[in-house]
């Protein structure tokens, strides 16, 4: 199993890290990612993603082959990413720095639903404000969804890579092992 | 759960990996800087090539001026204070800044103390020319590292000594015998355990990246095969004939810094780099600010 990062900016190495800890092999993607069997895009800033991306044409492709099932994990910036007003593949809508500036960034921990308690780091964080029928929201703090999934999509408004707890990096290696076996 | 800032500031750092922090003076130039896909702002009344020519004290900017910012983009904002103006960066926490640059690029406030910057809650920024200042600032709350280079010059050359120095310190570090990690220390005036985690890491506990002097895309480049993990472009950007396609040029060179035939593509017709004062024709050397 071969694992995409996209690498345009931000805490891609973070990943890296945790999948290797997993013994995951990982590609960093600008450019040759047509044989990984999922795709992870990381935290960083969301409008500086997307202008990269746009720029170096990866808009179009990531977004078909995410609308073909390749299984993709979005955290922070890149559950943005995901959302309506961006590469649009998942009913959800996320609200931007939903917890203000810096000073609003915190720690916590909740029920992540199959998985238990896990430790949650907000970094200028979002929450998804909107969710269609088709998603299902995993975790909530406050009252605010944090994590959803949808089909092969799994997205948490927190950084899972940025914690020593690899549950949910194994979550998202499941859902790409059972999607390669349905292919 | 225990609130832990300085971990939480140090990975806020770790997203703008990757990513260029443009100086920006009004609301205009911060929308051209976040639509060119920098990862953060500097907000400043003066860029540092327009400071040195002024001459005088140099201050914090107004509030009223960095909220304009604040308000114009919803990418990270940051700000500049004295060197050991802690005054300057109680007000900046004040108007919730994302960052804090404790900047030689300002005329000092203190020539012996720097900001206890671990009794803040918002993070700080600070600039190095070698590993020990590095690890001083780390110890001082520091959470993020750049090289000083030669604010508004547009010449490289004290950024690329800074990086280089840096990283072959580190280099060394990691080579020493644990016995010899205690007088190392010593020798870099810093405490022994930011001494073992270089050793051990062969990295600083925080994100590094490269300022001071950086003009064109393939300077960016140069300073990212250094080891750079980000870069800031100050005067560069908005003192060069055609801002907006620099500032683009300048992103795209972060991201694809070993890839010449990009970076080549990306240098042509950018108009005029900002003009450029050599390193031997300046009287005020920023970089000795603040050790």
């Amino acid at each position: 199993m071969k694992i995409a990062i996209l690498a345009l900016q931000g805490a891609f190495a973070e990943h890296e890290q945790m999948l290797r800890q997993l013994g995951v092999e990982t590609i960093l993607i600008r450019e040759h990612w047509e044989d990984a069997s999922g795709l992870i895009i990381p935290g960083g800033e969301s409008t500086a993603m997307m202008r990269i991306m746009k720029d170096e044409g990866l808009f179009e492709p990531l977004r078909q082959a995410i609308l073909d099932g390749l299984p993709v994990l979005g955290t922070c910036a890149g559950l943005i990413m995901l959302d309506r007003n961006h590469l649009d593949v998942m009913d959800i809508k996320a609200r931007r720095n939903a917890y203000g500036r810096q000073l609003g960034s915190f720690n916590t921990e909740e029920e992540f639903k199959g998985i238990g308690k896990v430790p949650m780091t907000f970094i200028r964080a979002p929450y998804i404000e909107e969710a269609g029928p088709e998603v299902e929201i995993l975790a909530r703090v406050d009252g605010k969804a944090v994590a959803a999934r949808q089909g092969n999509m799994l997205v948490t408004a927190f950084h899972p890579e940025l914690t020593d707890d690899t549950r949910i990096h194994k979550l998202f290696l499941s859902i790409v092992a059972s999607a390669n076996t349905a292919r | 759960m225990v609130e832990d800032r300085t971990t939480l500031n140090r990975q806020l750092a770790q997203m703008l990996k990757g990513g260029v922090i443009m100086d920006v003076t009004t609301p205009e130039q911060a929308r051209i800087a976040e639509a060119a896909g920098a990862c953060a702002v500097m907000a400043l009344e003066r860029i540092p090539a327009d400071i040195r020519a002024a001459g005088g004290v140099s201050r914090m900017s107004d509030p009223k001026m960095i909220k304009g910012i604040q308000e114009a983009v919803t990418i990270p904002v940051m700000a500049k204070c004295r060197i050991g103006h802690f005054a300057e960066a109680q007000i900046l926490e004040a108007i919730e800044i994302d960052y804090i640059d404790e900047s030689e690029v300002l005329s000092p406030a203190d020539d012996i103390y720097h900001i206890d910057k671990r009794k803040f809650r918002v993070p700080f920024v600070c600039g190095a020319k070698d590993l020990g200042e590095a690890l001083r600032r780390i110890n001082e709350g520091a959470t993020m590292i750049r090289t000083k280079g030669e604010p508004g010059t547009g010449d490289i050359i004290q950024a690329v000594r800074h990086m280089r120095l840096m990283q072959s310190e580190i280099r060394r570090l990691v080579s020493l015998n644990d016995d010899e990690l205690y007088e190392a220390a010593k020798q870099l005036r810093v405490p022994f355990d930011l001494v073992q985690y270089v050793h051990e890491n062969g990295k600083l506990p925080v994100v590094n990246f490269a300022a001071g002097g950086v003009a064109t895309p393939a300077d960016a480049a140069l300073m990212m095969q250094l080891g750079a993990e980000g870069v800031f472009v100050g005067s560069g950007i908005f003192k060069s004939g055609n801002p907006e396609k620099r500032a683009q040029a300048i992103v795209k060179a972060v991201t694809n810094y070993d890839n010449p035939a990009v970076l080549a593509e990306l240098s042509e017709d950018l108009g005029e780099a900002m003009v450029g004062i050599n390193e031997s024709e300046i009287e005020l050397l920023m970089a000795e600010r603040g050790k």
